[in-house]
């Protein structure tokens, strides 16, 4: 028994998931803007694969990962805008038009890998962020071994999470951000511009989802290869959900379901399939959803397009 | 018939037929990127596809399964429900119909096909009927749930057929199933199978359900104004577990076929994005099924001319995913202007 | 001397109707005005365009004294106008004072000023003596309460001149009472206030003119104190023109429908119809008047199962009906023409015959073998009902929605009557139906009831209730507060007892019936 929790609390554990987990905080923190507006993101996969993309390319290109990261939050935010124009100046459905853009992200991105690539299925190698040493904090005993040597991109997503509340709780923008998603009528009759509310914030989400999927072509790994998001971007939609729309709520989710990512190969040593830790954050969702941890109620106004007048 | 067929207005196919020739377009700009020659890449793209029988053949095979999603999800529309979750019902309908498959022996094929078939219906159909219980219960909005159950189904059959019922082999398959549950290959050495013949019935059967039938009329009326179907005396939470079921059951045949008919044993992971593109092509046919019909045939022709496309010339296939979103983007984009030109028409 | 406000000859067009036409409104300084009127006389448009919600076809509009061009709500704001609306613009999540503030938020650079925006809230709520917790989220604040959110909004932004849209329409009679203690005392630190209302009562205890407004048009203004409920119920309603439907005295017969103590809440949760009392007999038809929002919706979609009660019984024949559902009242021999033929009554993108069928879909000869259509016999009911309604044009086949609104109305009462209920309710069958259906669809009720249904009959307009009823009730507050044999009523009492007033109150007043009747 003693074994198996070492097996399951160890600091090797934790510290791979912080850094299973923030792909995820990224793209979450994107959806949680995106709803929060009122407009349905189910795109998070898409944004994060062409994030992934442009990544590598970029730093392939250029030799400067950081110059990737850039590329990739441009290129998530061109996505976003795509997403925002059909969904509220075309007023299109806006599940139909995130299927679209995951289905194009898809194609986009295996399209281009195999133009400037080849065959192979994969990018070559290409210049990666390293991971870095905190000074003082990694000599702290245990937590040191978690949180002191880390990919600055993990650190760059605790503190976005931080950020996006003060964001959204805190500010002015963030006042209106919410009276938007919940009931933009209201908002409209004091004089707040819904839509460019709204092109706002699903253009930031593409940019964050992007910056999420960088996480995985130049810093977690040092290559793009077809399809590489593997549903991360569903699990970030769930972990919003799960997070009752808010960033620390987000966070623990994402943390959660970093554990649970982390542990798999571990519990696999020991006979617990994969499978069941990969379909735990879709179960627990539809759990939370059904009510069984208290209401999972989003913003009122999210899935609607806005009709003035 | 016919005089309904005349009946179709021209405007009927004319968004649509825009929405691909769009898209076509703006795919002639990718192929002009990776430095070929549209017209000669499309040339290719087409002949390949529909140029030749054995050609036809093909793109009917790969037809069939967006047959059978488009089906799915143009159902469940039509019911007022969207039934994003198609992948997971055929994953689910798939590893039933395998089960059946490879389980049991010694069945005459009379018996031992129906029973898969059958089996396949009913995983698919209540792994489409959770969702909507969720939504007729507890209102839980149906897209959101289907989009989990996908992805539980996926990791679901993985586990199984890697597991429990693993093939006994170094890949992610179960084991073959019995040649008296499979489905007849109309045209060797093509892949194409008798399960066409079941997805050109499944559309009759749609038709039939949602045009021919009281269950039907109730849909529909629940789908276009859910307040005048309660007033009716529709139950509305009842016809949205119904509906889901049937869509889900659909989907459940696209699995089917691609087990009973194409691969004959359980493979992890073997859809790419059938589901997916089921809402594609019931986009793209207009949520009918004689339209979804079409729809599918002609993605099947897209997806069967890019290999060859890919081949003859510098083109990746991947192409055809790009032109496929952008018909999804055009045709979305397309009800709204023209709603919004209807609109102003009734101000 | 000056007025704060003038609003000359203002005329909008909506696409059937002429909401105002031609109306002049002017508002003194510090003075509370009623605005007053039934459902359509285009009160609410009036407030509307004046908080630039919508543009008006002509007239102008000064406010102190100068021109001005009201294009958006933020327009108003800037003119200091401040509208509280019937339904609340409040983002229900958020707390009191971050609703007061949105839109025009205090800051510090880029980041709320939470505490300057609670303090000024707390402030305001003094000044103005609306007390209230500005840290309170919204969504756990009572009706009332919320109402002062509003109010307190619109004087965040220096509301000078104050619209209140219906504001008594979702509060108790306690509540009120504190609204009018505020108006009051906003009135005297020298706001002007347009209050718009259907409630006689109200305008007496605390207004100081009365405007009011019929079928678009502006029929007069008065000071309040120089008016009184007959005079203003005259004034709301009108000399009514009978449309007269040639009909042979009632025969009635046992009571159908019986209703006691019933309560219906509303969407909202607020109770809508209160310990209501009713009976309805076969072969007679009780119209029920009233002006809208006093419980009638409520009370007729409860009788259809299409709402739960809130507690009492309902009773159709000997069966009690309460909460049973859609279906099952239907085949208990019930018909329903809804309020609102779009959003019950039919499936507009069906066909004519599709939509003839509705609620009958399920019964032969509609279906054969168990679950098939029988296309013939849709077809075959389909043409008769058209003939028989006069339904034009007259193509089974296209779709509801090609058809006019008289035309539509007949499809709905075409499949409710030749189903010959034993209870038939009309709600508004006649809104916006052209003149011929009109009469056509009250000759139909009519032999309803002459064939024995029992029907009730609700509607906004008095002349139809006049002319089709036997019996009239009238409904206020979701109470039926009088029931009356139609000769025993002219249109000045029931418009007197439509507004609220008691019966005791008109027998004891002066007014001269006959003479008035044309």
């Amino acid at each position: 028994m003693g074994e198996f929790l070492a097996l399951l609390f160890n600091t090797a554990v934790f510290a791979a998931a912080l850094r299973m987990a923030t792909p995820l905080i990224f793209a979450a923190l994107g959806g949680i803007f995106s709803e929060r507006s009122g407009v349905v993101n189910i795109a998070l996969e898409g944004m994060m694969l062409i994030g992934a993309f442009t990544a590598m390319f970029v730093s392939h290109q250029t030799g400067i990962p950081w110059l990737g990261v850039l590329g990739a939050m441009l290129a998530g935010l061109l996505i976003g805008l795509l997403h925002a124009v059909f969904c509220i100046h075309y007023r299109a459905n806006q599940v139909v038009v995130g299927t679209a853009i995951n289905i194009f992200a898809g194609g986009l991105t295996v399209f281009l890998l195999r133009h400037y690539f080849g065959a192979a299925g994969t990018s070559p190698s290409v210049a990666t962020i390293s991971d870095i040493t905190l000074p003082i904090i990694s000599q702290i005993p245990w937590i040191g071994r978690v949180i002191g040597r880390q990919n600055p991109l993990v650190y760059l997503a605790l503190v976005a999470v931080v950020i996006a509340n003060v964001v959204i709780y805190k500010t002015s923008w963030g006042l209106r951000l919410r009276a938007v998603g919940e009931h933009p009528r209201a908002a409209d009759t004091v004089g707040v511009n819904v839509f460019r509310m709204r092109y706002v914030a699903v253009a930031l989400s593409g940019a964050l989802a992007g910056l999420g999927g960088t996480y995985l072509s130049i810093a977690h790994l040092s290559r793009f290869s077809e399809g590489m998001t593997a549903g991360r971007g569903f699990i970030a939609l769930a972990a919003v959900i799960f997070g009752k729309w808010t960033p620390y709520g987000a966070l623990g989710a994402c943390l959660f379901f970093g554990y649970v990512d982390a542990l798999q190969m571990r519990l696999q040593a020991v006979g617990v399939p994969t499978q069941f830790m990969n379909m735990l954050p879709y179960v627990l969702t539809m759990v939370a959803l059904a009510g069984f941890i208290g209401k999972s109620v989003g913003p009122k106004a999210s899935g609607e397009p806005y009709i003035k007048g | 018939m016919l005089s309904k067929i005349k009946q179709l207005r021209w405007q009927e196919i004319a968004t649509p037929l825009a929405a691909v020739i769009l898209a076509l377009i703006i795919g002639a700009g990718f192929i002009l990127y990776v430095g070929e020659n549209p017209l000669a890449a499309y040339r290719i793209l087409f002949m390949e596809s529909l140029g030749s029988i054995r050609n036809l053949a093909t793109t009917l095979q790969r037809a069939t399964p967006l047959m059978f999603t488009g089906l799915a999800v143009a159902f469940s529309y039509r019911a007022g429900l969207f039934n994003i979750g198609a992948e997971g019902q055929l994953y689910i309908g798939a590893f039933a119909a395998a089960w059946v498959g490879f389980t049991f022996t010694g069945l005459p094929r009379l018996v031992h096909l129906p029973l898969a078939i059958i089996a396949g219906m009913i995983g698919g159909g209540l792994w489409g009927a959770i969702p909507g219980f969720l939504k007729a219960k507890l209102g839980i909005h149906e897209v959101i749930n289907t989009i989990m159950l996908n992805f539980i189904a996926l990791y679901l059959t993985d586990w199984l057929a890697t597991g429990p019922f693993h093939g006994g082999s170094w890949v992610p398959e179960t084991a073959r199933i019995s040649p008296t549950a499979a489905l007849t290959r109309l045209y060797p050495p093509t892949r194409l199978s008798t399960g066409l013949y079941l997805a050109l019935a499944a559309a009759f059967f749609a038709y039939l359900v949602l045009w021919k039938t009281k269950q039907g009329y109730e849909l529909r009326a629940v789908g276009l104004n859910p307040q005048a179907a309660e007033y009716g005396g529709i139950n509305v939470a009842r016809n949205t577990v119904i509906a889901m079921a049937i869509s889900g059951a659909l989907a459940g045949l696209a699995g089917t076929e691609q087990i009973l008919g194409l691969h004959q044993k359980f493979i992890v992971r073997f859809s790419a994005d059938l589901g997916f593109m089921g809402v594609a092509v019931a986009l793209l046919g207009k949520n009918h099924p004689v339209g979804v019909i079409f729809a599918a045939i002609l993605f099947g022709a897209l997806q069967t001319g890019s290999a060859a496309m890919d081949r003859l010339t510098s083109v990746p296939r991947e192409l055809i995913t790009i032109i496929q979103a952008l018909i999804i983007f055009f045709v979305a984009a397309e009800y709204l202007i023209r709603r919004m030109l209807r609109m102003k028409e009734e101000a | 001397m000056d007025k704060v406000l003038e609003m000359r000859s203002v005329t909008k067009q909506f696409p059937r109707v002429l909401a105002n036409d031609q109306v002049d409104f002017d508002l003194n300084y510090g003075e509370i005005h009623a605005l007053v009127g039934e459902n359509g006389s285009g009160k609410s448009t009036l407030m509307n365009i004046l908080y630039g919600l919508h543009q008006s076809d002509g007239g102008e509009i000064l406010v102190r004294g100068e021109k001005v061009g009201i294009r958006e709500p933020r327009v108003a704001i800037d003119l200091r106008i401040g509208m509280v609306f019937q339904h609340f613009m409040l983002v229900e999540p958020l707390t009191v004072a971050e609703n007061i503030i949105l839109g025009s938020e205090l800051r510090k650079g880029p980041f709320l000023d939470s505490k300057r925006a609670i303090q000024e809230a707390a402030d305001l709520s003094r000044q103005y003596g609306l007390k209230i917790d500005p840290t309170a989220k919204i969504a756990d604040l009572s009706v009332g309460l919320q109402q002062r959110v509003e109010i307190l909004k619109a004087l965040y932004r220096g509301a000078e001149i104050l619209i209140l849209d219906e504001p008594t329409a979702v509060l108790t009679p306690q509540e009120v009472e504190d609204l009018f203690e505020v108006l009051l005392a906003l009135r005297a630190k020298g706001t002007s206030i347009v209050f718009i209302t259907h409630k006689i009562k109200e305008v007496l205890a605390v207004s100081d003119r009365v405007s009011v407004l019929r079928r678009g048009k502006k029929i007069g203004t008065k000071a309040t104190s120089e008016t009184n409920e007959q005079d203003l119920a005259e004034m709301m309603v009108g000399r009514v023109v009978l449309l007269n439907v040639d009909k042979k005295p009632a025969q009635p017969g046992e009571d159908v429908l019986k209703i006691k103590k019933l309560s219906v809440k509303d969407q909202f949760g607020q109770l809508k119809v209160k310990d209501l009392d009713l009976n309805v007999r076969s072969g007679e038809v009780l119209g029920i008047a009233g002006v809208e929002g006093n419980g009638q919706s409520e009370l007729v979609e409860a009788i259809a199962g299409l709402q739960k009660t809130a507690g009492g019984n309902i009773f159709l024949g000997d069966q009690e009906i309460t909460d049973w559902s859609p279906l099952k009242v239907r085949e208990a021999g019930f018909g329903l023409v809804p309020e609102d033929r779009h959003r019950r009554g039919l499936v507009l993108d069906y066909s004519v015959a599709d939509n003839l069928i509705l609620g009958l879909h399920g019964k032969k000869p509609f279906v054969q073998r168990g679950m098939f259509q029988n296309h013939k016999a849709i077809q075959k009911n389909a043409e008769e009902l058209i003939e028989e309604y006069d339904i034009r044009p007259p193509v089974a086949s296209q779709p509801a929605k090609s058809l006019s609104g008289g035309n539509q109305q007949k499809i709905v009462v075409g499949r409710e009557f030749s189903q010959n209920p034993k209870l038939l309710i009309c709600t508004q069958p006649t809104r916006g139906v052209d003149v011929g259906a009109i009469e056509f669809i009250h000759k139909q009720v009519i032999a309803q009831r002459d064939q024995g249904a029992a029907v009730l009959l609700v509607s906004a307009e008095l002349d139809e209730i006049l002319s089709l009823s036997d019996r009239i009730a009238v409904m206020y507050n979701g109470q039926i507060v009088s029931v009356m044999p139609v000769d025993e009523v002219t249109e000045h009492k029931l418009g007197f007892l439509m507004l609220g007033g008691r019966e005791e109150d008109y027998e004891a007043g002066e007014v001269d019936g006959n003479a008035k009747q044309d």
